[in-house]
């Protein structure tokens, strides 16, 4: 079992080189020349050799792609090109909150959604299976955006529950955190839900067609144990992998509801610096978007292949 | 004051300009009055804003969005303040006089301001706070309009004297750009700016928040009221309007026009609106097929609906536009230029007169220019269609329109914010040099024109020549200018002391000295 694991670890190393690659490639063949889009209106010939000297654009991609892969990887990620300031500095406080976000709408929503998901399973085609699909599916059929509206104008407008920006700064404490960050969450835990919990209803009602679930029924056990102690072990690697692929949505796909409720995540910063051509900036974002998916893909992997026996155990 | 990249766009430009003009007659509550109380000091103001990014630093020579340019204003003076009604009032420069031709200026320096360590503002510190500028490396976007500066030298502790290579008597407008305000001599920690002004800078978190704190004492009496100023960027339009009705904040910028009914079922917000120079431009470059036909350019000039323009995207709020820059709202406006109509019959003569009939054109259109410049695009194009003209409405990307479209595709969207002065307005965008000359429209005469207009002193006579400039523009030129747009903000009513300016929202930037809180 170890040897797969390590074998899967040094896939994903693999691909993180890979995206390396590509994300350094990308922010080369953005249109327009870098050095001018820096100088903007003060782009005359001498200025922009000056710069791109500066910049060390006239030498070969392939000696700036190994210099800066070098400094990234000892946690130099660089010096802004357009306010001047250390990139890894200015990220982490936004690195933060992203983390922050995801860790609070992952911890509501995946016991939730699993639960939900577990419950409809056990009652499949019950009036509750049907309506926490119905709920879950007209939640995930809106676009994100959309449903942060909706949930303004009527939590945050209209009652007054929550704020309408959860505009966090490094001083606020972490209960006003999780106030302020409170109708984002709930968007997020919106739009994740229905994949969990469809995934765990279908794995989970997969399982129970099985012989061996038939015998657990058989020899008289209560309905709860055969779905939670018999049925969900078995049924766990494609939720594992569900939860894992929608954890790194939380992070890296959440652009449209930080600009919504105005939380300074990383996304946001990655957009501003696409538009300005503040490229240091956007290869740092692209590089830890890219770790993050691949790490959580990666450990999702791995967890399956430890909670299943016949991988644990390979003949 | 330029208009390449980032800076240019955001560049929000100024018109002199004279308030009473009447607002559109919008049903709406609009404050306008100035207010005659005498303010209150003391509270905490919460502004929303648009017009804030990660890339903002308070360095005001890297200025191009609003948020900087509002927080610069609050911490610093500039040397010229551009009031309501467009004139030029003292600012840091408390005076000054014209010299001959309008070649050489002197201006006296305000005395016994103190910057907030404690130093007494001198000539010396104008100097190096201009040099930023007009240094020979200078990326500043001000720095387009101090060119024609050939020395500037210091005549005592508190006066100075600007000599120009050519005369220009609008040199005073380009003085009061909102990146040329001042700092102690050598200052360099664009962190933490050091200025004159209302406020000192408690924390600037960029694209995201900054905390500005009184710095007490304020030389300017009555202004300077509030204890503490909170500004938050919400870019996402709608979120601006949903704090503001939830009280989040108590002003925002840049409220969205076709949206401003929902306001009407909170109670308790004002708006204020402002006419001003921000207009969109069609930009037909005239040296290029068939844009080279002077008849071509007037049909589709014929065959612009702008009232439909102005009412659908716009929702009334700004005044239709005559194919030229100057806006109703500055002293210069020609106002006996007749009004172009919408006229299919004109329309049709001058297409057919052209021998251009069956000629397809694209226009190359981007919401990057202004939001709604697509559905502007696509409304002329079915207002077009009826005189017989064919346009491809070719959507651009977003990214990169300002550098790879703009100035390179023959018939494009884009817009411009106006100027603090006609002159300038017509100089940087028409002038046959002109780098941003995006219609690439050269007439001799004009350049002929503008050049007397900068040098002629007497009012009366400069009003002439940029009025004949105008009429010039308006039937030859290569722009098609169907709206220019007002300015519009919005405050919860216990804010006072927000008054509309032609110039710019938020109290032209003036905002956080200007407000004060009736509790």
């Amino acid at each position: 079992m170890l040897n797969l694991v390590l074998k899967r670890a040094a896939l994903g190393l693999i691909t993180l080189w890979a995206a390396s690659v590509l994300i350094f490639a990308g922010t080369q063949i953005l249109p327009g020349d870098l050095a001018q889009a820096v100088l903007q209106n003060n782009a005359t010939p001498e200025n922009v050799a000056a710069l791109r000297e500066e910049l060390g654009l006239d030498r070969p991609a392939v000696e700036r792609y190994a210099e800066w892969l070098g400094n990234a990887v000892h946690g130099d990620l660089g010096t802004s090109l357009v306010n001047h300031r250390d990139v890894a500095q200015d990220l982490a406080p936004r690195l933060y909150n992203t983390f922050f976000l995801a860790l609070y709408a992952a911890i509501i929503a995946i016991p939730l959604s699993v639960g939900l998901g577990v419950l409809a399973a056990a009652w499949q085609g019950s009036a509750f299976d049907s309506a926490a699909n119905a709920v879950t599916l007209l939640a995930i059929s809106l676009p994100e955006y959309f449903l942060g509206y909706l949930l303004i104008k009527w939590v945050a407008v209209q009652w007054g529950l929550f704020p309408v920006l959860a505009s966090v700064t490094p001083e606020t404490s972490f209960t006003e955190r999780l106030y302020m960050t409170f109708l984002p969450m709930l968007t997020l835990v919106l739009v994740i839900m229905a994949h969990i919990m469809r995934m765990t209803r279908a794995s989970v009602i997969s399982v129970m067609s099985s012989p061996y679930i038939e015998m657990a029924v058989l020899k008289g056990l209560a309905k709860w144990r055969v779905v939670v102690e018999h049925a969900l072990p078995n049924a766990l690697a494609p939720i594992i992998n569900v939860v894992a692929l929608n954890l790194a949505y939380l992070i890296v796909g959440v652009v449209v509801i930080e600009v919504v409720f105005v939380y300074p995540g990383l996304g946001q910063s990655m957009v501003d610096a696409v538009s300005k051509r503040d490229v240091p900036v956007v290869q740092a974002c692209g590089l830890i978007f890219a770790a993050v998916f691949i790490s959580l893909n990666m450990i999702a992997d791995i967890l399956a292949i430890v909670s299943n026996p016949r991988l644990r155990h390979p003949r | 004051m330029k208009r390449i990249g980032q800076q240019s766009r955001r560049d929000f430009l100024k018109t002199a300009a004279a308030l009473g003009l009447s607002a559109t007659a919008a049903p709406y509550m609009v404050h306008s009055a100035f207010a005659q109380e005498t303010p209150k000091k003391g509270g905490t103001l919460r502004i929303g804003m648009r017009g804030g990014s990660t890339t903002d630093t308070l360095n005001p020579t890297s200025y191009s969005n609003a948020v900087p340019l509002l927080v610069g204003y609050a911490v610093m003076n500039g040397l010229i303040e551009i009031d309501e009604k467009g004139v030029p009032q003292p600012e840091l420069f408390e005076s000054w006089e014209i010299g001959a031709e309008a070649k050489e200026w002197v201006f006296n320096v305000r005395k016994g301001v103190t910057f907030h360590n404690g130093k007494e503002m001198t000539a010396a510190d104008v100097l190096y706070s201009l040099s930023l500028h007009t240094g020979k490396d200078s990326k500043s976007p001000a720095a387009g309009g101090l060119k024609h500066i050939s020395e500037i030298q210091k005549l005592g502790t508190h006066q100075i004297k600007i000599v120009l290579s050519s005369s220009d008597v609008d040199l005073h407008y380009a003085l009061a750009d909102y990146h040329l305000l001042v700092v102690p001599e050598g200052f360099t920690d664009w962190a933490k700016p050091v200025g004159t002004g209302a406020f000192t800078v408690e924390s600037f978190d960029p694209g995201v928040r900054c905390v500005l704190s009184n710095a007490g004492n304020y030389w300017k009496s009555g202004r300077g009221n509030v204890e503490r100023i909170e500004i938050t960027v919400v870019n996402d339009i709608v979120q601006r309007m949903n704090a503001l009705v939830a009280g989040q904040v108590d002003v925002i910028n840049d409220v969205d026009k076709r949206a401003v009914d929902l306001f009407r079922a909170a109670p308790g917000i004002e708006l204020v609106q402002a006419p001003g120079g921000w207009h969109t431009i069609m930009a037909m470059q005239s040296d290029v097929a068939p844009f080279n036909n002077p008849d071509f350019r007037l049909a589709l000039k014929y065959a612009c609906d702008r009232e439909q323009i102005l009412n659908a995207l716009f929702n009334g709020f700004g005044r239709i536009g005559n194919d030229h820059p100057i806006p109703v709202s500055d002293p210069f406006f020609n106002a006996a230029l007749p009004q172009r109509a919408f006229d299919l019959d004109k329309a049709k003569f001058h297409l057919k007169k052209s021998g251009l009939v069956d000629t397809t054109i694209t226009l190359s259109a981007s919401d990057a220019a202004y939001v709604g410049a697509v559905d502007m695009s696509v409304l002329f194009q079915a207002s077009a269609a009826k005189a017989g003209l064919t346009i491809d409405v070719k959507k651009e990307p977003h990214d990169g329109f300002w550098s790879n479209v703009w100035l390179k595709a023959p018939f494009c969207t884009s817009y411009w914010a106006g100027r603090a002065s006609a002159t300038d307005m017509l100089a940087s965008a028409y002038y046959s040099g002109a780098s941003w000359n995006e219609t690439h429209w050269k007439n001799e005469t004009f350049d002929q024109l503008l050049a007397a207009a900068k040098a002629e002193v007497d009012e009366a006579k400069r009003k002439t020549i940029i009025g004949d400039m105008q009429t010039m523009l308006s039937d030859d030129g290569g722009a098609l200018i169907p709206v220019f747009s007002d300015w519009l903000d919005a405050h919860r009513s216990h804010v006072k002391g927000h008054t509309p300016h032609t110039q710019f929202d938020l109290a032209n930037g003036r905002l956080c000295e200007k407000v004060w809180l009736d509790a």
